[in-house]
């Protein structure tokens, strides 16, 4: 059985005014159901690791395979595609279109997978509802809270049911209460819905939501444990 | 992606910065209605002097006399005398003329009643109300019998009656005074209008020419020879018999030159509508300009609207948008925006137009086919004007684009 993220000598340079390192050399397995934080320090390569799996970079050297898919074979057409129907993004900065309602906001992937606009309008409600954001459809992103914003995101991300959903720093923004709701969303649709989750942040409490931790480190994985050893290398 | 999707992406996008795409708009609406104005104010300039030259009469050659040099000091065409009444006669004879009338213009006072009214007093013959199109409206033009006995009868324009007889009272039967004669009106004219140059055509007497020459001129020529050509396609043809006619009957053999000249007025209606076209011409270009400018005014809105919307375009293209849709969303977008920016402009041209020939007298005519040319032009713009702008956001990087604040 294929992973659902699967990377081999992952390698990353920028060519700046001197060549910048940002992975160098990168092996990681994603199976499907998974629930993994990558976590690390600023300029450990984590966000640069999230862009090559979430088909927006390429990777200078190194294989990645999706879904047992060889990535660096597709056109950007084909990633373009892979990104609406089989990837949800969260983001810490929520992203959601300005002056647009919620419910057209959750409706975009959807438009760009070609979806009609009577399902997409069903698909778009269901994945709200499971959030807990059907009331706020008619909303603008500007009406509403940080953790409401991230909600909506979340329904974003999970309305093409994707096969796994990229969550950059969603807390990063939100107070420690939000941030928990949205951890606890985030942990239900990985158990209930069995989404498969790669989420990227640098606090401790918000990676303990995760089964699985790889801390990443001058573009390497330091170490990658299930949570409970993880944390506890943390604590000591 | 199918179109209308596509569309309906553009159209929340332009609905969601309403007065900035009005704004934009405006430069392609200003455009497109100069345009319409100018091209309905140049056809109906055209049409008006088409019209004025038709109302001169058909097929309409005009002799005059040539220039005199009296001690040494040449005056201009027309002064000379040489044109006489028999002149007329002997090219009515010429196949392929239809009619002739002299014309002996006087201008002098004439007075019925109380009133009195300074106008031009034209001596001419029957043929004149032919030769000119210009029927009688009441009453009847004179007959050749009149010339022949030289009586004293005239018909009258109708702003010679609109002042002698201010009463409303009926004019013909009347007597009128021309220089102390009393002449019997027996016609009204009808009305013709001004010429091109705003002379007032109605303001005139007929009267026989016999009777101008023996009691208005005391001479024996006359100030010009209309003459109606049969058929205006021989209308060059019959000039060059003229000429040859009279130059016989005036002795005239090269170098000498004719005493008369001869004016066809399809050369004037030539020169006239080669005048307006290029009237209208520059008017459109000018329109054009304006029009061009508008779209320019779309490409700089839209690179503005890329680099605000750089966040905008980098969450699609992570959602999932292929470069290509970014790039016709931003293109329809830009197509939109001008098209209605047309359609507006058509609007609004057309009701200037419309309101601008009620106010002034100026006829203008609103042609279709400047209309779909308009609409269509001001979609080229949009896409000439929209296709750079659309490809810049196309080609963000998507990563960059995300962090873009």
């Amino acid at each position: 059985m294929s992973a659902v993220v699967q990377v081999e000598g992952l390698r990353k340079v920028y060519q700046l005014e001197q060549a910048v390192v940002a992975l160098a050399g990168v092996d990681l397995r994603v199976e499907e159901g998974e629930f993994v934080a990558v976590m690390g320090p600023s300029g450990s390569g984590k966000s640069t690791f999230m862009h090559i799996v979430g088909m927006l970079d390429r990777p200078t050297a190194g294989r990645y395979l999706f879904n047992g898919r060889e990535v660096a074979a597709l056109s950007p057409d084909e990633l373009a595609d892979l990104r609406s129907r089989s990837l949800g993004f969260v983001f810490q900065a929520y992203n959601l279109l300005p002056r647009t309602s919620a419910l057209e906001n959750v409706e975009l992937p959807m438009i760009y997978a070609g979806v009609p606009e009577r399902e997409r309008k069903e698909a778009a409600l269901a994945a709200m509802e499971t959030v807990g954001v059907a009331h706020l459809r008619g909303h603008m992103p500007n009406q509403l809270s940080g953790g409401q914003q991230q909600r909506i995101a979340i329904a974003r991300a999970l309305v093409n049911h994707p096969s796994l959903m990229l969550a950059d720093e969603p807390t990063g923004a939100l107070d420690t209460k939000t941030s928990q709701d949205v951890m606890e969303l985030l942990t239900r649709l990985n158990q209930e819905r069995g989404i498969t989750i790669l989420l990227v942040t640098h606090e401790p409490d918000v990676a303990a939501y995760a089964r699985r931790i790889v801390t990443f480190r001058d573009g390497r994985i330091e170490s990658d444990r299930p949570t409970r050893d993880a944390l506890g290398l943390v604590q000591s | 992606m199918n179109f209308g999707t596509l569309f309906s992406l553009a159209m929340r996008a332009l609905i969601r910065n309403k007065s900035r795409s009005l704004l934009t708009m405006l430069g392609v609406i200003i455009g497109v209605a100069a345009v319409i104005v100018t091209v309905a104010i140049g056809a109906g300039a055209r049409v008006s002097v088409q019209r004025q030259i038709q109302s001169l009469g058909s097929n309409l050659l005009i002799v005059i006399p040539g220039s005199v040099t009296q001690t040494g000091a040449r005056t201009g065409n027309g002064a000379a005398s040489t044109l006489t009444p028999d002149d007329g006669l002997a090219i009515a004879k010429l196949p392929g003329v239809a009619a002739v009338s002299p014309t002996v213009t006087v201008r002098t006072q004439v007075v019925a009643g109380g009133n009195n009214w300074q106008t031009t007093v034209t001596g001419v013959a029957p043929t004149y109300t032919f030769v000119r199109s210009w029927p009688t409206q009441s009453g009847t033009m004179f007959a050749q019998s009149d010339v022949a006995s030289a009586s004293k009868v005239a018909v009258l324009g109708t702003t010679v009656v609109q002042n002698l007889f201010p009463d409303g009272s009926d004019p013909i039967g009347q007597t009128i005074l021309i220089r102390n004669v009393p002449f019997t009106v027996v016609g009204v004219l009808q009305s013709k209008g001004q010429t091109g140059m705003g002379q007032d055509q109605d303001d005139t007497v007929l009267i026989p020419y016999t009777s101008a020459l023996d009691r208005l001129t005391g001479g024996t020529t006359v100030n010009s020879l209309l003459i109606s050509v049969a058929d205006a396609n021989s209308t060059d043809t019959v000039q060059n018999e003229i000429t040859q006619l009279l130059e016989q009957r005036h002795r005239i053999v090269p170098p000498q030159q004719d005493d008369f000249n001869i004016r066809n007025l399809q050369d004037i209606a030539d020169a006239a509508s080669s005048t307006s076209a290029i009237l209208e011409l520059l008017l459109a270009s000018v329109a054009a300009v304006s029009l061009i400018v508008g779209g320019i005014g779309i490409m700089n809105i839209m690179l503005v609207s890329v680099t605000e919307r750089t966040r905008e375009i980098g969450i699609r293209m992570a959602v999932g948008a292929r470069s290509a849709v970014i790039l016709r969303q931003f293109l329809v977008e830009a197509v939109v925006l001008a098209t209605s920016g047309g359609l507006i402009g058509v609007l609004t041209g057309t009701m200037l137009t419309i309101a601008a020939a009620a106010i002034g007298r100026w006829p203008m005519i609103v042609d279709p086919s400047s209309i779909v040319l308009a609409v269509l032009f001001s979609a080229l713009v949009g896409i000439f004007f929209g296709y750079y702008p659309a490809r810049r956001a196309a080609s963000l990087n998507p990563i960059e684009a995300l962090r873009f604040e």
